[in-house]
């Protein structure tokens, strides 16, 4: 337990194994609310385990192990030590954190952190009520214990792939790891419940999560269909997920406009959006008996998709939503990155853009945070470390180590 | 119930009480709260909340009680009935929140200060409550009054822009399953966790806003940080991570109709050697045209990739190695492919429909599929199960979704309501 400091979670440390995006994007959320969160990483690779460490995008023309975009992004705020786990006086060390550490994250592969003495039973010799909360891609039992994922394979195997896609194609899927982000949101959930049952009881315990299941969780409707009406997603036609199965809205997809790779999305709510779409698009739509009601726009949801194209190809996708918006229809354009981030004014408004401060790649933004709280709001100032940037702070003040020991503790490899 | 919660353990949060009033935006927020045992209250307007209107439906048949949508977002709550837009109903909801430790909302912005029961006025003389708004847009910045749906949510924040095909003739791609609001709901909940965890040590509440279309923003990896690092856009490609450069496809047709994702192609002197036995195994060792690359790959340690560019043999050594699990992949079932190359130390995944995750032997033998039994019907159905294993303070799914109003005379019972008083409520018709 750390002396509160006016911040949500300052008076909490954790003990941070955690790596790429799936875990430290957990220990993040925390960080920015003011846990200490100190990352250990091996010195005898450079802090490789994690792959984002040093990689791509970059800022400039530097290349090296502090100056990885991704791995700065996931890793504000914390504090970064480096320690050899094979070393006798190394192990000592990592036990002497822990007992000062409320939490001990990790996202390895099952079965690694028991090899290196750290099973659960064994944290608990060290510090009784200690929060234990592993993150892998199967978790710590069952026939797939030893079985290895990455973000699109977690999705792949959860039903998250399969369920993105349109008809007659192969799964579109989720371009990047949503099950990473999705992941760690469930790991930093994790963490803060077994937080407030210490709180509440004095037990800490083992959150054994595995990212599989936490994504096979994000289906339930199509899955009780399944389950209750036998009717698979697998099936003719299907799944079609830019159109709305629950519940049912036509027109409702993403539609060309003018322009190159430009995009528009649109729903139709209710029979009082669908007239406002007609009004929009001046058109008499409306008056068809093939699109009266809701069940004839969807037994004929191709055509009126195509007439719906040849009307949206030639607009600006921006003004047209705008448009729609003014009518009280949910439209948006299809927004790129550049303006989402540069040109949104939402997100300009919020603030969710913060820049921070790295000490050798200097200013760079990163994301935010979606949520504000009123009186212990979140804070993102202060880049991911660099190599063992916070070793004499975390041995020598929290830990005691002399300034003699350090340094010999560095020329031999034990930090 | 589950094997999740064979302990009969009270879940993490079983002291806290919650009120949630009804909203497709936030019941997944509500849900993940009461499934780990807080006592959460859902507010239903008197004919029920729109929800209760989505598909599916047990059997196909519209009824209140009977859509499965409702069912899931809505599990171990329980219900009553409110009518806000009236006097007395507004006092009950406050005398309700008087007695929670959270209220949960998400209602069109606006609706609640202009009724005079929005977060900030139920915090009044209560500093200790915890209020969360879960708005489409920020509350009070400029595009709050903007209309959306999950779809328009994943379009305009970010995810669809990386998702879809290589076709770029076909649309960027929505996500399915609601993944849009349940991304809003993932926030609202880290976040009322932060403020329980600050309050068990302070005694303070406090407000929370969470904004769903910034959550979309912040939850596209790539997409968002090589735009602000170095300005670069990503490009969606079928069934992988859109890039900045394009890279090799990596969905593979099994023998089965099915597909598996490849993963990440062999590196290693020893995973080359895995593949070669793997392919002499399945005789398909003399049909494959890239042996010899192969046979290479096995005498190094390791490939080095960054020569992958200027290296004509780094580059033939790497594709042979990908094009011999496409082969592989193509030559057995995706179930098959899945296991052998896991077994041989490959990150390779199946491409499941969600229904085949409920009957795959691994997620069976962890207690995934959860059986919730359903009173009123006098049977029990297959819910999807715990997103995390607590051994100490289980999840677990405490009950079906309420029927309509069931609990109401015993929550405003329990609140402080006398019997006439309650009474006098039905007879207004605002419960």
């Amino acid at each position: 337990m750390r002396e509160p400091d006016g911040s949500a979670l300052g008076h909490l440390r954790i003990c941070d194994f955690t790596g790429q995006l799936a875990g430290a994007g957990a220990t993040k959320f925390l960080a920015a609310f003011g846990a200490q969160v100190i990352r250990i990483e091996d010195p005898t690779n450079d802090g490789r385990w994690d792959i984002l460490r040093g990689g791509q995008p970059f800022k400039d023309e530097r290349r090296g192990i502090n100056l990885g975009g991704s791995f700065n992004n996931h890793n504000v705020e914390k504090l970064g030590i480096t320690l050899n786990l094979r070393t006798e006086r190394g192990k000592e060390l990592l036990h002497e954190l822990i007992k000062i550490s409320d939490v001990v994250s990790e996202n390895f592969a099952a079965g690694v952190f028991e090899r290196l003495g750290l099973s659960y039973e064994e944290l608990r010799t060290l510090k009784d009520n200690i929060i234990y909360v592993s993150n892998c891609g199967f978790g710590h039992s069952g026939p797939y214990v030893n079985y290895k994922t990455w973000g699109p394979v977690v999705q792949a195997v959860s039903g998250l792939t399969f369920s993105s896609g349109l008809p007659d194609q192969p799964s579109a899927g989720w371009g990047y790891s949503y099950m990473d982000h999705t992941g760690a949101y469930y790991m930093a959930m994790a963490i803060l419940m077994a937080l407030h049952h210490r709180n509440v009881t004095g037990e800490g315990q083992w959150v054994d999560m595995s990212c599989t299941e936490a994504g096979a969780s994000l289906n339930g409707p199509a899955l009780l269909d399944y389950t209750v009406n036998g009717r698979p997603l697998r099936r003719e036609g299907s799944p079609n997920s830019n159109r709305n199965q629950f519940p049912s809205m036509a027109p409702h997809g993403i539609y060309e406009a003018e322009g190159d790779d430009n995009w528009i999305a649109i729903s139709t709510r209710n029979e009082a959006d669908w007239a406002a779409l007609c009004r929009v698009a001046g058109t008499t739509w409306a008056d068809d008996p093939r699109f009266a009601a809701l069940a004839d726009r969807l037994a004929n949801e191709d055509d009126l998709d195509r007439r719906i194209t040849d009307w949206t190809r030639h607009e600006e996708r921006f003004a047209l939503a705008e448009r729609l918006q003014a009518e009280g229809v949910p439209a948006t354009a299809v927004q790129r990155p550049g303006e989402r981030v540069d040109h949104d004014a939402d997100t300009e408004a919020w603030g969710l853009w913060p820049t921070v401060r790295q000490t050798e790649m200097g200013d760079v933004r990163v994301d935010g945070m979606p949520v504000h709280l009123s009186e212990t709001d979140w804070k993102v100032e202060r880049g991911a470390p660099c190599l063992g940037e916070h070793n004499d702070y975390v041995f020598g003040e929290l830990l005691g180590v002399s300034n003699s020991e350090l340094v010999s503790l560095k020329e031999e490899g034990v930090l | 119930m589950t094997a999740a919660n064979a302990s009969g353990a009270p879940g993490a949060l079983a002291d806290l009480r919650v009120v949630e009033l009804s909203s497709e935006r936030s019941a997944f927020a509500g849900k993940l709260l009461a499934d780990m045992g807080a006592d959460v209250i859902l507010v239903e307007p008197r004919e029920g909340d729109a929800m209760r209107g989505y598909e599916p439906f047990l059997e196909d048949e519209p009824g209140p009680e009977r859509s499965l949508y409702f069912w899931h977002y809505n599990t171990s709550k329980r219900g009553i009935t409110l009518d806000l837009e009236t006097d007395a109903g507004r006092e009950a909801l406050r005398r309700l929140v008087a007695t929670a430790d959270v209220f949960l909302e998400a209602e069109d912005v606006g609706r609640l200060d202009a009724l005079g029961i929005d977060a900030h006025s139920l915090r009044a003389g209560r500093p200790e409550l915890i209020t969360v708004s879960v708005a489409p847009f920020m509350r009070g910045g400029p595009r709050e009054h903007e209309q959306t749906t999950d779809l328009t949510l994943l379009a305009g924040g970010g995810p669809a822009w990386s998702c879809g095909y290589d076709d770029h003739s076909l649309p960027p791609v929505r996500g399915g399953g609601n993944q849009g609001y349940q991304t809003g709901s993932h926030y609202a909940v880290m976040a009322t966790l932060v403020a329980l965890v600050s309050r068990d040590l302070t005694g303070q509440g406090q407000h929370i806003d969470v904004n769903m279309h910034a959550a979309q923003n912040v939850t596209t990896e790539a997409a968002s940080y090589h735009w602000l690092v170095a300005e670069e856009t990503v490009q969606r490609q079928t069934g992988r991570h859109a890039g900045v450069n394009p890279s090799g496809p990596s969905q593979v047709l099994c023998a089965d109709g099915r597909y598996v994702n490849t993963g990440v192609p062999a590196r290693r002197g020893r995973d080359y050697t895995q593949v070669i036995d793997w392919l002499k195994e399945t005789a398909l060792y003399d049909e494959f045209p890239g042996s010899a690359f192969l046979e290479l790959g096995a005498q190094q340690d390791r490939l080095d990739l960054s020569q992958i560019a200027t290296n004509p043999e780094v580059r033939e050594t790497f594709g042979a190695g990908r094009d011999a699990m496409v082969l592989l992949a193509q030559n057995m079932s995706a179930y098959e492919f899945f296991e052998g190359a896991q077994q041989r130390g490959f990150q390779v995944g199946i491409i499941y429909s969600p229904e085949e995750v409920m009957e795959d032997r691994h997620f069976q033998a962890r207690g995934f599929p959860t059986e919730v039994e359903h009173p009123d019907l006098g049977r029990s159905f297959t819910y999807p199960g715990a997103p995390y294993l607590f051994h100490g303070s289980p999840w677990q799914i405490q009950s079906r979704a309420p029927l309509l109003g069931e609990h109401t005379d015993a929550i405003l019972e329990e609140s402080g309501f006398a019997a006439d008083e309650v009474a006098q409520l039905r007879a207004q018709q605002v419960v």
